[in-house]
């Protein structure tokens, strides 16, 4: 103890432990400052994962796993009965590739419309562009959720209700599912890419179309890889153009899905709640799954991608 | 082709650009002017006017009535203001929670730590779970267990906390302290809307992400050879350095919280559930121009301090 407290006092006068002191404390800090980041990461990532881990252990539940009042996180005889009805009434495989067909399409003329309206804004001069691209900042501002009356009578007008032709019509001029986003995203982005690329192509003898689509498009991967996932989910999520334009089930997993609970009980005899609820778990476990699997092959690029991209302008 | 074209009119260059220009944003000129523009005209009509439905409920007539509907949405609609309001009160405490929370996650999120690039995919997630169609499912079935067969409105998130008693504590706690009742009613309600902070933060926690990626590390060095401490280096350089994205940020969060707000549901059931089409383009018409105030009212406030490093 006195060893203790002389050494203490040394280091207390020595000057030369001055450094090392400074040290200890700065790598106790950084022991401190790590544990409490652990424990913020863990904490957050609980209140992630916590409800989406208690959906997919519940959906795996039996019947009697479920009225055992034992049974909390594991279940004692997994089944996958839950997820036969749920497929069987969601007629999961042809609405999944009708959704996914769906969804990729209008992505693809999402990057396509976006990008060329933003190339456009970025790079060439013409009358009343500030006016044209004030009106993008406005698609963004006003969403469509403020005009859905006019859209869906609009719509209603052409007889094009109850069909997906009015998203594609939207998706194609540049008004689609958050369109306005994407041409800010695409705009920023050409807006920092040299210009000596494109004056070298065409010097070389390009024409606009071909520099757009030869020199420009490769260049612009990250912007791409960003608007690409934020199409997909967003698309593949919707429910609000799909309730608007009346979409049919067939074409949209995420309207089949809300009707799962209602056919459950009159059709295939589910009555009790509780086990209805097994259903509705299997159910959102089944659409949330390819998204999923998309995330975690496009993760790191995608992070990376953002980073890159002209979001930070 | 189209510069072929432009050649045999006999056009200067910059002529020739200025319409290929053009011609590359005229998807998006027709797109606005026959959707957003006639939309948005139309809305107004609709919200100036009577619509009488034809018996089909498909036609409909519009008479021109002057300011009658907002008379009739502000003085006697049962439920409008108040729902305006709490959709404005939602928002107004939301987006500080959410800007303030992304930023600080995203601050954690760019230190190096083993694990990292785990805790961003799961701190990601979130903007790939955020489908109304989830919630909706969710509340259909909290409602059926509750044993009411009316499905809950889609897009709403209710995250109540479920620990009374401790709560209670915690807010005995702050009284003590002495704090204002304002500002404990705030925490409290941070609090227990942790859950739905944390689900509609993703897209920020992105943003600020590439934004902190984007400042140069020569600039931290500087920082740290001139001896400020890392408080100090945060306002003075992580912040200035951040804060266009901010405003950024804060219309993608305010627009976020208004196309999930109770507002735009009763115009929906306003227009799909009592066919009034003109007491639903009156609410939308509000609350889209309330939105754009706070918008432009928050931004011309926060760009006064915003710092452009370019």
């Amino acid at each position: 103890m006195q060893k203790l407290k002389n050494k203490i006092n040394a280091m207390k006068t020595d000057k030369h432990l001055d450094n090392e002191k400074r040290r200890l404390i700065r790598s106790s800090l950084s022991f401190l400052m790590s544990i409490f980041r652990f424990g913020l990461i863990v904490g957050i990532s609980y209140v992630i994962l916590g409800p989406i881990l208690g959906i997919v252990i519940n959906s795996f539940f039996s019947d009697a796993d479920q009225y055992n009042p034992v049974v909390l996180l594991i279940p004692q005889q997994p089944t996958l009965e839950k997820y036969k009805l749920a497929m069987t009434i969601l007629n999961y495989w042809s609405v999944m590739r009708n959704t996914l067909i769906y969804v990729i399409s209008l992505s693809l003329i999402q990057i396509g419309v976006c990008s060329m309206v933003g190339y456009g804004f970025a790079r060439f001069q013409f009358p009343f562009k500030k006016i044209l691209f004030a009106c993008v900042i406005i698609i963004i501002i006003i969403p469509a959720h403020s005009i859905m009356l006019p859209l869906f009578t609009t719509f209603r007008g052409f007889g094009l209700l109850k069909t997906i032709t009015p998203m594609y019509i939207m998706t194609m001029f540049g008004v689609g599912l958050r369109s306005g986003l994407y041409i800010y995203i695409f705009n920023q982005f050409f807006r920092g890419l040299p210009k000596e690329i494109e004056e070298a192509a065409f010097v070389d003898g390009a024409n606009t179309m071909y520099t757009y689509m030869r020199v420009m498009i490769p260049n612009a991967m990250p912007a791409i890889i960003t608007v690409t996932i934020f199409s997909l989910v967003w698309q593949y999520n919707d429910l609000f153009y799909g309730n608007i334009f009346q979409i049919p089930n067939d074409w949209s997993i995420a309207r089949k899905l809300n009707t799962l609970l209602g056919t459950l009980g009159p059709i295939y005899r589910v009555t009790d709640p509780s086990l209805a609820q097994l259903y509705v778990y299997a159910g959102i476990v089944l659409m949330i799954l390819p998204m999923i699997i998309i995330y975690i092959f496009l993760q790191r690029r995608f992070i990376e991608g953002v980073e890159r991209s002209g979001i930070v302008g | 082709m189209t510069i072929g074209k432009a050649r045999r009119k006999g056009l200067t260059l910059t002529q020739r650009r200025s319409v290929t220009g053009l011609l590359f944003v005229s998807p998006f000129i027709i797109g606005f002017l026959v959707f957003y523009l006639r939309s948005l005209i139309s809305t107004i009509n609709f919200a100036v006017s009577e619509t009488t439905m034809a018996a089909d409920t498909v036609g409909y007539s519009t008479s021109f009535i002057g300011l009658e509907n907002f008379r009739y949405v502000f003085t006697e609609h049962p439920r409008f203001n108040q729902v305006l309001v709490e959709s404005l009160l939602g928002m107004i405490v939301d987006v500080p929670l959410i800007l303030f929370f992304s930023l600080f996650i995203a601050i954690v999120l760019n230190q190096k730590f083993r694990g990292r690039t785990v805790a961003r995919a799961i701190f990601f997630l979130p903007v790939l779970l955020n489908a109304p169609a989830i919630f909706t499912a969710l509340a259909d079935v909290r409602a059926f267990m509750i044993g009411g067969t009316t499905p809950a409105p889609a897009g709403m998130v209710d995250s109540v906390s479920s620990d009374g008693t401790i709560l209670t504590y915690y807010i005995f706690l702050l009284a003590d302290l002495g704090l204002p009742e304002t500002i404990i009613d705030y925490v409290i309600g941070a609090v227990t809307r942790i859950n739905y902070v944390i689900t509609m933060s993703g897209v920020q926690i992105i943003i600020f992400l590439a934004a902190l990626q984007s400042i140069s590390p020569s600039m931290y060095e500087v920082a740290k050879i001139e001896g400020a401490t890392s408080y100090e280096t945060f306002w003075k350089v992580t912040f200035p350095m951040v804060s266009p994205l901010l405003i950024t940020n804060m219309v993608y969060t305010v627009l976020d919280s208004y196309i999930t707000s109770p507002i735009l549901l009763e115009a929906y059931q306003t227009m799909f559930g009592e066919d009034n089409y003109s007491l639903s383009a009156v609410m939308s018409l509000t609350s889209m121009v309330c939105v754009c105030g706070i918008l432009g009212l928050v931004s011309w406030r926060v760009s006064k301090r915003v710092y452009y490093h370019n």
